[in-house]
C-alpha cells in the first residue's frame, strides 16, 4: 500500500484553475519529481502536500488515513524548503538551525545543527550571523534545516536554485540517506537532481483546459 | 511547552538584538506625553487633570505602533509558513508572538509611566493604580492588536488599516483604564474599573489567539 497518495487533486487560485484530477502515490523510501513549466502549478502542490494550501476538491492520504482527518498531524511530519530561505539575519547560521531543530523536536538541538551543518559542507559558516550568508550559504542553511530534526516528508521546492555542483551532490546523498531510511522526497525542480527510481509527475498533464502555455513565462507566486 | 519558550525566547533575542522595535517604542510613548505641556501650556492644575488620559492614549498609540511588525518579518522571510508546519499550534505560535512582544515594547512602558506622571504633575497616590491598569490594559492592548497585525498582513500600507481596525476596538480598555485612574484621583474606589480592565484581559487571552491564528491561515494561503 502507498504511503502518501492523493486522488484527483484541483487546485484554484484566484479565479484561475491551475490544474485538476491530479493523482499520485508513493511508497515508503520512494520519490517524486514533478516537472512542468512556470506557472504549472509545481508550488501549489507541494504546498497543498505540505498542508498550506487546501484542495479545492479531492483529498490525500497518509498510510491510509486521510490527511484532512487531523491536518495538525500531517504539517508536524512535512519538512518544508520554499522559496524564502527563513534566515534571521540577526542570529547567528547555527542559532537560525538551532530554533528550527528544537521546534522539530530535536533533544539536543545546537549538537544538531552542527551535525547538518557539517554534512552540507558548511561547518565554516556555524557563526556568521545570517545577514553576512550568501544566497547560496542561506539555501544550505535552509537545506540544513531539514536534516537537523527528523521528518518523514520531505518537501522541496527547487532546492537547487542557487547551490553550487558540490552543494546539489550533498543534496542528493541526503535524499538518498533519507529514502533509504524509509523517508518520501518530493522535488519540484528545472535542474539536474539524481533521485535514482524517483516517480515523474509531469504537470501539463494535468493542467485545465483553461490554462494557456503563453502564461510560461510569468513566474507563478504561490 | 518547551517549543513555545523556545519561540518565546527566540523572539526575545531578535528584539533584543535589533533593539530598534523596543526603544522605539518607548521613545514614542515618551515623546509623546512630553507633546502635551507644550500644547496645553505649563498649567500645572490642567496638565494634573488630564495626566491619566493623556498617558493612557500614548501607551496605545505607541503599543499601536510597533504591532504593524508583529508577524511581518516572519512572513516576509518564510518563517511563518514553517512556523505553521512545526507542531506547535498556530494559536500557541500567536501567543507566544504577543507575549514576546509585550515583553519588550510594553513592559518599559510600564516602567516609563510614573515618570511621565511625575512630569504631567499626577498626584503621587495615583500611581499605584496608573501602574495597575498599564499591567492589565497593556497585554490587552497586545492581544487584541496581533488579531488586526494578522488581518493586515499582506496588505499594502497595512498600518494604516490595522490603525482603523484596531482603534475602536482599544476604547473599552482605554476607557476603563484611564478611569479607574480618574476614581482613585477623585477618592472613589478604582476597584469596579480594574476588575472590567481585566475581564477585556481574560476574555481577550483564548480569544485573541484563536482569532490571530484563523487570520494567519487566511494570510499564509
Amino acid at each position: 500500500m502507498p504511503l502518501f497518495a492523493a486522488t484527483d487533486l484541483t487546485c484554484l487560485r484566484g479565479e484561475r484553475l491551475v490544474f485538476q484530477g491530479l493523482s499520485f502515490d508513493v511508497e515508503a523510501g520512494g520519490g517524486l519529481v514533478l516537472l512542468g513549466p512556470n506557472g504549472s502549478g509545481k508550488s501549489s502542490l507541494l504546498r497543498m502536500m505540505a498542508g498550506l494550501l487546501r484542495p479545492f476538491s479531492g483529498g490525500m492520504s497518509w498510510d491510509g488515513a486521510a490527511v484532512s482527518s487531523d491536518p495538525d498531524l500531517h504539517r508536524s511530519r512535512v519538512h518544508y524548503v520554499g522559496h524564502l530561505d527563513a534566515v534571521k539575519p540577526v542570529l547567528s547560521a547555527r542559532e537560525n538551525l538551532a530554533f528550527w531543530a528544537s521546534m522539530g523536536g530535536a533533544s539536543d538541538p545546537m549538537g544538531a545543527a552542527m551535525a547538518a551543518l557539517e554534512r552540507l559542507g558548511v561547518p565554516h559558516i556555524a557563526d556568521v550571523p545570517g545577514r553576512y550568508l550568501s544566497a547560496g550559504q542561506k539555501r544550505r542553511l535552509n537545506l540544513a534545516r531539514i536534516l537537523a530534526a527528523p521528518a518523514p516528508l520531505w518537501l522541496l521546492d527547487e532546492p537547487s536554485v542557487a547551490l553550487d555542483r558540490a552543494g546539489i551532490g550533498q543534496l542528493e546523498a541526503a535524499i538518498a540517506d533519507h529514502r533509504r531510511g524509509g523517508g518520501i522526497v518530493v522535488v519540484s525542480t528545472h535542474a539536474e537532481i539524481a533521485l535514482p527510481g524517483a516517480a515523474t509527475l509531469h504537470m501539463d498533464d494535468f493542467a485545465a483546459d483553461n490554462l494557456q502555455h503563453d502564461a510560461d513565462d510569468q513566474e507563478f507566486e504561490p | 511547552m518547551n517549543r513555545f519558550l523556545r519561540l518565546v525566547s527566540r523572539d526575545l533575542r531578535l528584539a533584543l538584538r535589533q533593539g530598534s522595535d523596543a526603544t522605539v517604542a518607548v521613545m514614542f510613548f515618551v515623546l509623546c506625553v512630553v507633546l502635551f505641556p507644550f500644547g496645553v501650556g505649563p498649567e500645572a492644575n490642567i496638565l494634573a487633570r488630564i495626566a491619566a488620559g493623556v498617558i493612557w492614549v500614548a501607551a496605545l498609540l505607541a503599543s499601536l505602533l510597533s504591532l504593524e511588525r508583529l508577524f511581518q518579518n516572519d512572513y516576509e522571510d518564510g518563517s511563518l509558513e514553517l512556523l505553521t508546519l512545526t507542531s506547535l499550534p498556530l494559536e500557541a505560535v500567536v501567543f507566544a508572538k504577543v507575549l514576546a512582544h509585550w515583553l519588550v515594547t510594553g513592559l518599559p512602558l510600564i516602567v516609563a509611566a510614573p515618570l511621565l506622571a511625575l512630569l504631567l504633575n499626577m498626584n503621587p497616590e495615583g500611581f499605584p493604580v496608573l501602574i495597575v491598569t498599564l499591567a492589565v490594559g497593556t497585554p490587552t492592548l497586545s492581544l487584541i492588536g496581533a488579531i488586526g497585525a494578522a488581518l493586515t498582513l499582506g496588505a499594502r500600507r497595512g498600518g494604516v488599516l490595522l490603525s482603523l481596525l484596531i482603534l475602536p476596538l482599544y476604547i473599552p480598555v482605554l476607557i476603563f483604564g484611564a478611569g479607574a485612574i480618574d476614581a482613585s484621583l477623585s477618592g472613589f474606589t478604582a476597584r469596579p474599573h480594574l476588575l472590567l480592565l481585566c475581564g477585556l484581559l481574560v476574555a481577550a487571552l483564548p480569544l485573541a489567539p484563536w482569532a490571530g491564528a484563523a487570520a494567519l491561515r487566511q494570510a499564509i494561503e
